[in-house]
């Protein structure tokens, strides 16, 4: 009790609370977003395709539609907010800042593209572009036998110049060129060497529409299937004979995971994983672009055998032709059904390599940040919306068709140095005929250069290759004739993968590459374990010492290996692990 | 799954190897936990028990033999046969590379002492990180009882977790990607900013310091740790008080059974109002010749304008003759005494045993007459008990919950956790309330009906549900009487000719009727938007035929929980503070029960019952009542039409008050006796999970301020009754001598566990959690159907008053903010009076958010800023009843419900007009109250 009679209380502004805490929901701004979601159930896994509406609409994403957004689909502010700062594609503004500029030329900058100029043109752009254009780097855009390859908004620039990014912007020339759909396509047409397309420089290769592929034959197995035609335990063997495994890059036997997925409890769903990422991996699109149907039917007879009532297929941001198309084809197929279809689903991702993951593509479709799960459980028990989950890889049920009708045998009869079936190379770097290169599994490196691919470019000697993407490691020339094949490179400390191969040569490092590598690493890493959020970050800045650390990198190496969530901070040390063993004169 | 609905599987023994030991785990217990339990420590931050494991720190992970890669043992099970190495070179390696890792981006400067990740670093011999630091992020103090620096943060997003999954109150977030993965407010605001409700729970969970009590108060080591319970609302959350030099410097949730270690801003941040310079620190007496108005504003500053200091005996003398001569020259009938339920039950009990046997008649009343006594009649009328027939945390095992008059996220926000949770897990919540409030964003159903239509409302579900056969034959059967009176009732209120009255279209009606009587299990939880109307009784009659009619009670999941407001609003209910019953609500009227207590106390007792509380107001104004003893409450600024209060209080020949603070109430009285806050204290409270729980004496009060039990001691002493209480332990034994449900508590069993659940009538009773699940304690053991029909409000809105007037309360404040506009975070955070509004009404008034407004009814006028809420319906204006500046209850209509006594607080008809003066602050509110500071070195 505290005698203070006459401490008057001096002059006053009130801090007055005139609103609710927080930000609160615009009428206007909650009106646009209402109009644009129109009629469209509001519901949680929608969220990513709600917020590529308004990022399409309004070329950002600001917080007042945020706000808006976050309040009709009755999510707290930060849920929506977590999940938009999470994807590259999604340009998150602050009220009052300014926003992005109309046009943005995306460069890739990952390893092929750095080797054919990215940094060059990174650098020039900006200035000859001016301040109407935003130039960013990419990661890999799935262009890399185009390198270097760009993007102007949703244009794709194959072997990109400054003036082919001039010429585009200038006409405002910004969407993907529709492709036509009268072309006849057979995947073997990829298996003699002489026949694979070149470099090219188109982006809209003429594709086999429905009416082609069905007339083809197409769909006719599909039906035979839900006809009671077929039998799903023979299927499931035919495939397990075959010996086809994984095609995303892990490699588990195709006809075993039905088995399992078949095994689970309904109701059971498939995912399908065309969030192609690995940087020098093309595979998937140079499929897609000309023969959709293979994939669609071969997703539709996996889900038959494990008896999955829904389809949900993940569709990287970058392939807008590719989305173009399947959302054309799926349409035509829904109106005119060979069969009884289930739910598919065509989703489209914002631009995280992670989501090439499988656990946290499911997180993605589920409209969350893409952040892989823990496992146990794993996806066939638990996956998508909790459901046991088929999940494959695009190329995976892209064989489907063609090893049942053809028989596993002619599958299995391809390969090379006691290796059995098929693989699609995506090849880029140095050599004189990079592209997407269907060869029989096991070939060696030095086979695949000089059969496939032309030899080396004039004027550069084969000096390192990476035999799976960015997370396969990187082997030297002397080690060019190891089978490239599931479980062949592990000893060596090496993956296959996805089958990219980048061919490096005398006029390249391999510690150079290691750093492009760790640099993607750490920006694409999703940031929840510490081994990757923290260790990518750490051992990019120890690799730019011009003297390496060996021993701490070597040891830090070793703790992200063993206890990293994901595949993706498992195998970030792959690069540093095989610049210290093999290229060690580079970084001493 | 599997191992989740396998509920017995996930039970069994499981036998593995740990560190080459073979021990007996559990399927359903994670591999850190069977390791703790076999005395191995496996470092761990991310992971806390009592937060989902996220397994992303990976400082837990272990060697599971024949896996490529090692695991954490934070998210692992053990299964049969596995074989898990906690220590071996390569687990170690990859955890002190983890926390080395971590190490490196710390700040030099810890922003906390206790730093978990500093703790595990040392245990495991971590040496100075041999990486480079990241960039840091600068601080965020911008909010005024949490700092924000995440400089230490780890990203284990134990707050994210605490935030969203165990509060639900979805501020946090894990925004950004890889490196610059961050914790983010909202839209990444300033905390202060954003929508963060300051619960706290994040500090609580944060391992580093990153989220710590702001101005550094956490740096500061306690001296010692106090459990006790928290003196804010019915909820009862338990917490530990750290006291250094006799202040209280932060308050953590303790793991109590309606909590759960879970507190709300008011539990956390607010109990600095103990220290408050207004505290009255000695007893005061009133000046000669200073007269009693009811026109005034009461600056405690200014005391000793009306007031003079005393010492103890001279104003204990002179409250007791005051009261002494009043009775013995006017009669029994002309004392009255107003409880308190903040107080303790020992208290309550001490009160109301000193008016009836030392005033001689039942006029003892509380403020549940203000909040609960009409959900209090209908319940005794129907099944003849007031408690809840189950506890919040219940909801969890129901399959509809609906929450109607009720905005537990502000009144009990820790028990609005439970509610969120359980929506979260699937649970269906229908929220039915004028309002749109923060618990509507989890509702699979939000039912805004129009204010004042809650019977045509419920009838209508009635109606659905009896035309439509869903109806439980065999409860109503078995266990109810009068169903065909209530089936007739209903028959006038179809859903299609309610819609229009309710302003909820039919087919929702229906779907909600269908849902709730159709479920496995449907609980009903309100507040007082059901109890605070003319009908309240009538309201909550419906919810208890609703629950009755569908066999919706008695059940684990399912019943009737009227949420109490007060943190010992139930015991003081309990323990006699009512002028109807004696404790455990044995009627005054009923002759065995005089008996018993005439016996028990040796003393003659009044067979009539006494005066409600607005009763005894208006028996003050006729002079009637001449003297009145007030512990602990203060009706002149909350009851309603406050001025006829205050004028009635005025009027008495002889007013003692004993209270911390010099309220509204306190300027009346002719003596002012400095009495303890709830931490200086011993005692027991009951909350609305009927749980006893044990508050504890954590410091000294402030100067020569008694304890109350003391207090009425020395009064009841000084009117004639030989009392020689000395310690609540006594009165608690007494108590268990007359009120069989908690005969079976101890005081010894209160100590050792903090909280007991009652009915508990032999000791060792567990306590019964449900109740009602056999019979209904009535004579007949039957529950009574009582229809009801349409009652509009007392005052409708018309020409000259087009507008309702709804009021409450706010997070941040209890009651008349005596306590909490003294709390320095509390009142930074909800400084000024406020009224919310519908913007588009605002902006009718050409009035922008922020502007003062004047509000008036036929009673009164008040000005305060405009708050926009697009929550509050239309035709409305939502008042806090907090703020003297601005006091809502001067407006309020005084007209009660004829069975429960209680004003209709919720719907009165006022104007509102732009503009007016300013509200004028005196010396607390408005932002004055110092912000707690790290105690002097």
């Amino acid at each position: 009790m505290n005698d203070r009679a006459g401490a008057a209380t001096p002059a006053r502004k009130p801090k007055v609370r005139a609103t609710l805490k927080g930000r609160q929901p615009q009428p206007q701004a909650r009106a646009e977003v209402r109009q644009l979601l129109g009629d469209a159930p509001r519901r949680r896994d929608l969220l990513i395709e709600f917020l590529h509406r308004i990022q399409d609409r309004y070329g950002a994403l600001a917080d007042h539609h945020l706000v808006a957004l976050a309040a009709e689909m009755g999510l707290a502010m930060t849920e929506v907010y977590e999940v938009a700062t999470f994807y590259h594609h999604f340009d998150v503004v602050k009220d009052g800042a300014a926003a992005p500029p109309t046009v943005t030329v995306r460069v890739c900058d990952s390893l092929s593209c750095e080797l054919a100029g990215a940094k060059a043109l990174l650098e020039k752009l900006p200035k000859l572009l001016g301040k109407d254009v935003r130039v960013l780097h990419a990661p890999c855009i799935g262009r890399c036998e185009q390198a270097p390859a760009a993007t102007v908004h949703q244009h794709p620039v194959p072997n990109a110049t400054v003036e082919k990014i001039q010429a585009l912007v200038k006409a405002r020339d910004l969407s993907h060129p529709a492709a036509r759909d009268r072309a006849t396509f057979a995947p073997e047409s990829f298996i003699e060497p002489l026949d694979t397309p070149g470099p090219g420089s188109t982006v809209s290769p003429a594709y086999v529409g429905y009416d082609t592929y069905r007339k083809a034959g197409g769909y006719r197995l599909i039906a035979e299937c839900l006809a009671g035609a077929r039998d799903a335990e023979a299927l499931m063997q035919k495939m397990e004979h075959s010996g086809l495994r994984g095609l995303g890059g892990a490699g588990f036997p195709t006809g075993r995971k039905w088995r399992i997925v078949r095994a689970e409890a309904q109701p059971k769903v498939a995912a399908l994983n065309i969030d192609e990422g690995e940087p020098g991996t093309f595979k998937d699109r140079v499929y897609l672009e000309r023969d959709p149907h293979r994939f669609i039917e071969g997703m539709l007879i996996a889900a038959w055998v494990v008896q999955a009532g829904a389809c949900y297929i993940y569709l990287r941001d970058e392939y807008h032709g590719c989305r173009a198309i399947l959302e054309r084809e799926l349409a035509r197929l829904k109106a005119d059904p060979p069969c009884a279809l289930p739910v598919i689903e065509l989703r489209r991702g914002a631009g995280a390599y992670i989501c090439g993951e499988e656990s946290a593509m499911i997180e993605s479709i589920e409209g969350k940040r893409g952040r892989p799960r823990l496992r146990p459980p794993y996806v066939a028990q638990v996956g998508l919306f909790g459901y046991p989950t088929l999940e494959h890889n695009f190329e995976t049920v892209y064989w489907v068709r063609d090893i049942l009708e053809k028989g596993p045998e002619w599958f299995a009869g391809f390969g090379r140095n006691g290796r059995k079936g098929l693989r699609s190379f995506s090849v880029s770097g140095r050599v004189k005929k990079p592209g997407m290169h269907l060869a029989p599994a096991g070939i060696t490196v030095r086979e695949l250069i000089d059969e496939y691919c032309g030899g080396m470019l004039d004027g550069h000697r084969f000096y390192a290759y990476l035999p799976g993407g960015a997370s396969g490691g990187i082997l030297p020339a002397t080690m060019a004739d190891i089978p490239l094949d599931f479980d062949t490179l592990n000893k060596h400390g090496c993956f296959i993968g996805s089958a990219a191969v980048v061919i490096l040569s005398d006029k390249d490092r391999a510690s150079d590459a290691a750093r492009n590598l760790l640099a993607f690493f750490k920006e694409e890493s999703c940031g929840q374990c510490t081994p990757c959020r923290v260790g990518t970050a750490k051992a990019l800045a120890l690799m730019q010492q011009p003297k390496w650390d060996a021993p701490l990198l070597k040891e830090l190496s070793q703790a992200m290996m063993d206890a990293s969530i994901c595949g993706l901070g498992q195998a970030a040390p792959n690069p540093i692990l095989s610049v210290t063993k093999h290229f060690g004169h580079e970084i001493s | 799954m599997d191992r989740v609905s396998n509920a017995q599987a996930a039970t069994m023994p499981v036998e593995f190897k740990l560190n080459g030991r073979t021990v007996v785990g559990r399927a359903d217990e994670t591999i850190i936990e069977t390791a703790r339990s076999h005395g191995v420590e496996i470092p761990h931050l991310c992971y806390k028990p009592g937060l989902r494991p996220d397994g992303n720190c990976r400082a837990c992970v272990v060697e599971i033999k024949g896996e490529r890669v090692l695991a954490p043992s934070c998210c692992r099970y053990p299964q049969d046969g596995m074989e898990v190495t906690t220590d071996s070179a390569r687990a170690v390696a990859s955890q002190k590379m983890v926390l080395e890792l971590l190490l490196a981006d710390m700040p030099e400067a810890r922003h906390t002492n206790e730093s978990e990740l500093d703790q595990w670093a040392r245990k495991l011999d971590v040496g100075l990180p041999r990486f480079p630091a990241r960039h840091q992020p600068r601080a965020d103090l911008s909010h005024p009882a949490i700092a924000v620096n995440l400089d230490a943060c780890i990203q284990c997003t134990r707050c994210v977790r605490a935030c969203r999954e165990e509060q639900v109150n979805d501020v946090i977030g894990y925004a950004f990607r890889g490196e610059h993965a961050k914790i983010v407010f909202d839209l990444d605001d300033p905390m202060g900013d954003s929508t963060c409700v300051a619960c706290g729970e994040c500090v609580q969970a944060c391992p580093t310091g990153a989220l710590m009590p702001a101005r550094g108060v956490g740096l500061a080591a306690a001296d010692r740790k106090v459990d006790s319970v928290c003196p804010y609302c019915g909820v009862g959350c338990l917490l530990t008080y750290h006291v250094k030099d006799n202040r209280i410097v932060q308050v953590q949730g303790r793991d109590g059974p309606s909590n759960h270690g879970r507190l709300c801003v008011k539990g956390r941040y607010g109990f600095d109002y103990v220290s408050h310079r207004h505290r009255l620190t000695t007893p005061l007496v009133r000046k000669s010749g200073v007269p009693k108005t009811k026109d005034f504003v009461v600056d405690p500053d200014h005391w000793r304008d009306a007031f003079r200091e005393a010492t103890w005996d001279e104003a204990l003398d002179l409250a007791g003759k005051g009261l002494r001569e009043i009775r013995d020259r006017h009669g029994k009938k002309a004392l009255a005494g107003f409880g308190s339920a903040k107080g303790s039950n020992e208290e309550a009990y001490l009160f109301q045993k000193l008016v009836r046997a030392g005033f001689g008649s039942n006029n003892v009343d509380h403020c549940t007459r203000l909040c609960h006594a009409s959900s209090v009649a209908a319940l005794m009328e129907g099944i003849n008990s007031g408690a809840v027939s189950n506890q919040v945390s219940d909801v969890r095992n129901a399959e509809v919950v609906l929450v109607i008059g009720a905005n537990p996220t502000v009144n009990h926000p820790v028990a609005a956790t439970w509610i969120k949770n359980a929506a979260k897990r699937g649970v269906k919540l229908i929220v039915a309330d004028p309002r749109r409030t923060e618990l509507a964003r989890h509702a699979t159903h939000v039912l805004q009906f129009n204010a004042d239509t809650d019977v045509a409302m419920l009838n209508a579900l009635m109606y659905t549900i009896v035309e439509e056969g869903l109806v439980d034959e065999a409860f109503i059967r078995d266990r109810t009487s009068g169903y065909e009176a209530l089936r007739e009732n209903v028959k006038k209120y179809s859903p299609e000719a309610m819609a229009p009255i309710c302003g909820i279209p039919a087919p929702t009606l229906r779907t909600v009727a269908r849902l709730y009587a159709t479920s496995k299990a449907s609980m009903i939880l309100w507040g007082m938007g059901i109890s605070q109307h003319v009908h309240g009784t009538d309201n909550a009659r419906c919810l208890i035929a609703l629950a009755m009619m569908t066999g919706q009670i008695g059940r684990p999941g399912t019943g009737l929980h009227p949420l109490r407001g007060q943190n010992n609003v139930q015991g003081a209910s309990d323990s006699g503070l009512i002028p109807m019953v004696f404790p455990d609500y044995q009627r005054v009227d009923n002759p065995e029960a005089r008996k018993r207590f005439e016996t028990y106390w040796g003393v003659a007792l009044d067979p009539k019952p006494g005066l409600t509380v607005v009763e005894i107001m208006n028996a003050a104004q006729k002079g009637e009542i001449r003297g009145m003893y007030v512990m602990g409450e203060n009706p002149a600024m909350s009851d309603p039409d406050v001025d006829h209060a205050r004028a009635a209080m005025a009027a008495l020949d002889h007013l003692v008050v004993q209270d911390l603070f010099l309220t509204e109430t306190a300027y009346l009285a002719d003596v002012i006796l400095p009495a303890t806050a709830w931490p200086e204290k011993d005692g027991t409270v009951s909350n609305t999970d009927r749980m006893v729980q044990l508050g504890r004496k954590a410091i000294e009060p402030p100067g020569d301020a008694r304890e109350d039990l003391w207090i009425i001691n020395e009064i009841a002493r000084r009117i004639g009754l030989d009392w020689h209480y000395a310690h609540p332990r006594e009165v608690f034994n007494e108590m268990r001598g007359c009120m069989d449900s908690i005969a079976g508590i101890t005081w010894e069993r209160l100590e050792r566990d903090s909280s007991v659940t009652y009915p508990c009538e032999k000791e060792g009773d567990p306590g019964t959690p449900v109740i009602f699940t056999t019979h209904f304690p009535t004579a007949t053991g039957r529950g009574k159907f009582v229809p009801a029909d349409i009652i509009p409000a007392a005052e409708r809105p018309d020409r000259d008053y087009p507008v309702v007037l709804i009021t409450g309360r706010q997070l941040e404040h209890w009651h008349t903010g005596a306590m909490t506009r003294r709390a320095g975070v509390l009142d930074a955070i909800e400084p000024e009076p406020v009224a919310s509004i519908h913007p588009l009404d605002l902006a009718a008034l050409k009035a922008k958010p922020g502007d003062v407004i004047t509000v008036e009814s036929r009673r009164g006028s008040i000005s305060l800023y405009a708050r926009a809420d697009e929550g509050t319906p239309a035709g409305a204006v939502f008042i806090p009843f907090c703020y003297y500046e601005a006091a809502a209850n001067l407006l309020t209509n005084p007209v009660l419900d004829p069975f429960g006594k209680i004003p209709e607080f919720k719907y009165c008809a006022v104007r509102v007009t732009k503009g007016g003066a300013m509200p004028q602050r005196l010396s607390f509110g408005g932002g004055q109250a110092p912000l707690p500071a790290p105690a002097a070195a």
